[in-house]
């Protein structure tokens, strides 16, 4: 390390070993303890365009009846390869244009009254993360205590029932000793024993696991996609004003070591 | 006539004569030559001092783009959320105006504070320049002011919760404190009201006020010249014909090309992070700032921006009630104060040489412990609280300001190098 920082200009040598410092430091400032419900990775690509059509078909049928999104314009589904024809026929049931938002015919505070707040879904990807929406799609069991019957291990006491579960069909969930391969108990950090809690179905659904899997997947690349319409479009366009800037720093460094002949 | 003893403008082809017949009417030659063109700048300006003219860019991106967003923005408590998503989605390049002022807020205080860090190194704030370092340090409060006030603006959760802790602050201030907040928000609890009048200040009156900080801070500059790396004033040792500094350049052309080349790295760096990682991890956009601003719930976890981390820390870090005045009172003081003791720099400083280059171990060894305790209370402050962070913070929070109350003994006594007579390489 020293060594690597004694070829360097004194400048960034400095800079360097600040960080350096601050690096070595950090450990010190105390571990995040919160435990949050861990979050699986969501398996999703915006740039898929089949997806993201199944996912805007699940979104309108089964999510656009009480949440809105009303910051979402049905006819920009036209980016997802969809004409005003498919848009209009397919996937709008409750507005009468096509350049409407994505409302509901329900008022916010008819929501808020019946089933509790249900949030717009326009940037709920952006807010939430797709991570946590993927968990949570794929979250919900069976819980006889709850006001609907379903609860969420991701949003425990949830007010929303599983509006998928036609799908996915009805599952409880079961507290298990958790054990190793050679079948003896792991302990958890604090040397009591480590419970897993497992998905149990009781009522298959009409999908199969791996097919309702990529029933979520899709609704939520779709979602994802929604929050930020521009953003395949941006790293596009962001790859040329890279190339464009590089050739700019290096023509710069040529005209700034031209002039600084004379100077040394 | 003074104008018509001017003589005529040469070497600008056929612009001579259009030129002339300004300079006759405007100082436009003098001006030029003042402050380009034969304003001579020390030769071995390094890496460090490219950011106050990248600070100056990001100001200017920042009006630029900030004009474009106003066309579309609505300071309505029930529009405003609504109008920046339809600024991102709807208006043409939209999001890249949106993305570029988002980033641009971040890319200011990162300049700002790379530019004070170098004033830090090189004793940038001593006699001559005292002046020149206070209206830096009053340019440095009012863009925390224009993001405080711009922050509110998007009408998000935590515009609106960080906007509530921050108001509550002045509401602690001993009897007038309860009627100054309300008097701040212009309503009981943050509403359209106070949306109404940040949205006047950040657009309007801290920007005029800005931009006049700069042209005195300029005007400061050239009046005293830049200090270098070395520390040392290059106008002490001047050819004896031409009266030029032995070891100055004239700003145009030298300091100019060298500062497009520093631009052109700059923008490739923002261009990344507007392009590619526009959220940067939730730091130069928070994930819940895409939840409308609620009034009726307080999220768990009220982070301020990470330029305002380290300040939020000390803040925090306050936690025992002193001579019968409540922590939260001592809190409000030791944030004010950790801020406005940068101010004080030019009279607390007592060593015979200006430049790290030239002090001893124990302002290199300060200084190395200030920054890590400012960067360690800015990771505190994004973090909720626990004992251990607390102790940590209120660790921090002393090293911070020992750093400022005994530097006056502790540059008198350190060990410094002689300075040289000329400026090094």
């Amino acid at each position: 390390m020293m060594k690597q920082l004694q070829g360097m200009p004194a400048p960034l040598r400095l800079l360097a070993s600040l960080a350096a410092a601050a690096v070595l430091a950090a450990p010190l400032a105390v571990r995040a303890s919160e435990s949050e419900a861990r979050l699986e990775s969501a398996p999703i690509d915006v740039r898929d365009v089949a997806s993201l059509q199944s996912g805007a078909r699940t979104f309108v049928n089964y999510c656009l009846n009480c949440h809105s999104a009303s910051l979402m314009r049905y006819n920009r589904l036209r980016d997802l390869d969809l004409t005003d024809r498919q848009i209009v026929d397919n996937l709008m049931f409750s507005a009468t244009k096509v350049g409407e938002m994505m409302n509901i015919a329900m008022t916010r505070k008819d929501a808020a009254a019946w089933f509790g707040p249900a949030p717009d879904l326009s940037v709920i990807a952006r807010s939430r993360g797709a991570d946590w929406l993927w968990s949570y799609m794929r979250g919900f069991y069976r819980d006889p205590k709850s006001p609907t019957g379903w609860n969420n291990t991701v949003f425990p006491g949830v007010g929303m029932p599983n509006v998928l579960w036609q799908m996915q069909g009805q599952r409880v969930l079961k507290e298990e000793v958790e054990k190793d391969a050679s079948g003896r108990e792991v302990k958890d950090e604090h040397g009591g024993v480590a419970k897993a809690t497992k998905f149990e179905t009781v009522v298959p659904g009409t999908l199969a696991p791996p097919e309702f899997d990529a029933q979520v997947r899709d609704l939520v690349n779709f979602m994802t996609w929604m929050a930020d319409p521009h953003q395949v479009l941006r790293k596009q366009v962001g790859v040329w004003v890279l190339f464009f800037l590089a050739v700019l720093v290096a023509l710069s460094y040529a005209l700034y070591k031209e002039y600084w002949k004379d100077v040394h | 006539m003074a104008a018509t003893e001017k003589l005529p403008v040469t070497g600008a082809g056929p612009f001579n004569a259009v030129l002339t017949w300004i300079d006759q009417r405007f100082p436009l030659v003098s001006t030029w030559k003042e402050h380009l063109a034969e304003y001579y700048a020390p030769r071995n300006f390094n890496f460090w001092y490219y950011f106050g003219s990248l600070a100056l860019l990001v100001l200017v991106i920042q009006i630029v783009t900030g004009i474009f967003l106003t066309m579309n923005y609505k300071p309505d408590a029930s529009l405003a959320f609504a109008s920046v998503e339809f600024i991102m989605r709807e208006v043409p390049w939209g999001w890249l105006v949106r993305y570029m002022h988002s980033t641009g807020a971040s890319a200011f205080f990162i300049c700002v504070y790379l530019h004070m860090f170098r004033g830090l190194l090189y004793g940038s704030y001593r006699k001559p320049r005292e002046l020149l370092w206070i209206f830096g340090m009053f340019i440095f409060l009012c863009l925390m002011a224009e993001a405080f006030f711009g922050y509110l603006l998007p009408w998000g959760q935590m515009s609106y919760w960080g906007a509530q802790v921050i108001v509550n602050l002045f509401a602690a201030i001993p009897f007038i404190g309860p009627d100054l907040a309300i008097w701040i928000r212009g309503d009981y609890v943050i509403s359209d009201a106070t949306l109404n009048r940040f949205f006047a200040f950040h657009v309007i009156a801290i920007p005029l006020v800005l931009l006049g900080l700069v042209a005195v801070h300029l005007l400061a500059l050239h009046e005293v010249g830049s200090n270098n790396p070395d520390g040392i004033e290059i106008k002490k040792n001047k050819d004896p014909k031409t009266g030029i500094p032995l070891d100055g350049i004239p700003f145009h052309p030298y300091y100019t090309v060298k500062d497009i080349f520093g631009v052109s790295v700059f923008l490739l760096v923002f261009a990344v992070i507007v392009f590619f990682a526009p959220e940067v991890g939730g730091y130069f956009l928070e994930y819940n700032n895409f939840i409308p601003a609620d009034p009726l719930k307080t999220p768990q976890h009220i982070a301020p921006v990470w330029y305002f981390t380290p300040y939020y820390s000390i803040l925090r870090a306050n936690t025992v009630n002193f001579f019968w005045v409540d922590a939260k009172v001592w809190g409000v003081i030791a944030m004010g104060v950790s801020v406005m003791i940068f101010f004080l720099l030019p009279w607390l400083d007592r060593s015979p040489a200006k430049s790290i280059r030239y002090r001893g171990p124990i302002y290199k060894a300060a200084l190395a412990v200030f920054v890590v305790c400012f960067l360690i209370l800015g990771y505190l402050g994004t973090e909720t609280v626990t004992e251990g962070r607390t102790l940590m913070a209120q660790v921090c929070t002393v090293v911070y300001f020992l750093f400022f109350i005994l530097m006056p003994w502790y540059t008198a006594i350190d060990k410094c190098k002689p300075e040289p007579e000329r400026v090094t390489k």
